[in-house]
């Protein structure tokens, strides 16, 4: 759920990275936070960890600019991946505006990636949303393994579990070493302000470029 | 949820009721935030950066108690309040979506920052309904 305020013309919105336990949300979380300049970034927030798993959630507030006459101001979060989390999830979850799938490319989380997707849906039919109708990305991670000995799933493979009309936009990424990170955050930044401008002009005729 | 636009009228008589809470309670800091842990308005001398971290575990905070209390068979704790060696916090429910967070330290009493506070939450409550009935009827 955006906020949109007409005093400071400022559009709040709200994106979850989510994604199995291990699959390198907060990864993101931390290679966007180096990426940005300070005028951009608010402070990354990390509730105690258990070892190097999120036990809460990650927190990036930032601003981006301004389209139109409004300032678009986004909060970044991520959900602890592990499965018996789900309550936490749901209310990470709540009033979310964009999705970030972050799936796991080793072949051995497999399952896990296909689970989490399965509860996100679950997720968000509780809150009466669903991935056909948010704005969601979803981001291969790990490619950087591809060609060592660890077995990797391939992009095709990836896409036939997760996206198989190839509904989502999707990209390869290794959140370690920054690559794909933007390409993902890009994306997922312009779909969710393309949606939540669209939904303003059609339920209260507001337009933002005017 | 639907999204939440709101006008500089709207906002405006927010940020009177809660200078208005602040002056008559004691407390140094009021924000309004939603259950998703977006800032509405915020009045009060704090650091713009922690007031957002401030929101998203407020509402994340605020979430994990109700969860706790359902637990119980309770449908949530209606009193919320931290309490430091100087600075205490307490939280209250506004509506079904939002959430006011109260920042005092021992120069005031959580009495009189609770009794001054229902009464801002009971103007900022009849608002809402009266904005959602301007929503409907327009």
């Amino acid at each position: 759920m955006a906020i949109i305020s007409f005093r400071s013309d400022e559009i709040h919105c709200k994106i979850v990275y989510y994604g199995p336990g291990r699959g390198g949300k907060t990864t993101n979380l931390i290679a966007i936070h180096k990426a940005l300049g300070h005028q951009v970034r608010g402070e990354l927030l990390s509730i105690d960890t258990a070892g190097d798993r999120t036990l809460f959630f990650d927190f990036l507030p930032m601003d981006l600019g301004t389209i139109g006459k409004f300032r678009i101001k986004i909060s970044l979060y991520t959900v602890p991946g592990q499965v018996r989390y789900n309550d936490t999830r749901k209310l990470v979850l709540k009033g979310v505006d964009g999705i970030v799938f972050v799936a796991d490319s080793l072949a051995a989380r497999r399952h896990n990636n296909i689970e989490s997707f399965q509860n996100l849906k679950d997720n968000l039919a509780e809150q009466g949303k669903s991935v056909e109708t948010l704005p969601v990305v979803v981001q291969y991670n790990k490619r950087d393994l591809d060609g060592t000995k660890v077995p990797v799933m391939a992009m095709e493979e990836l896409e036939r579990d997760l996206n198989i009309d190839h509904h989502f936009p999707a990209f390869p990424a290794s959140a370690l070493r920054g690559d794909g990170v933007r390409e993902t955050f890009k994306k997922i930044c312009m779909l969710t302000v393309v949606d939540v401008s669209a939904r303003l002009l059609k339920e209260k005729g507001v337009n933002l470029s005017g | 949820m639907a999204d939440l636009v709101l006008t500089k009228q709207v906002l405006d008589q927010i940020d009177a009721i809660l200078t208005d809470v602040i002056e008559k309670s004691g407390a140094h800091t009021v924000l309004l935030i939603d259950k998703a842990g977006q800032i509405i308005s915020f009045q009060g001398a704090m650091d713009q950066e922690k007031v957002a971290s401030l929101a998203a575990l407020t509402a994340a905070n605020y979430g994990a108690t109700t969860a706790i209390a359902r637990l119980f068979g309770e449908e949530e704790f209606t009193l919320l309040f931290h309490k430091g060696k100087k600075e205490n916090i307490h939280f209250s429910n506004v509506g079904e979506e939002y959430l006011m967070i109260t920042v005092f330290n021992n120069s005031t009493h959580l009495g009189l920052v609770r009794l001054e506070l229902r009464k801002g939450l009971e103007k900022i409550e009849s608002m809402f309904a009266e904005n959602l009935r301007d929503w409907f009827n327009a």
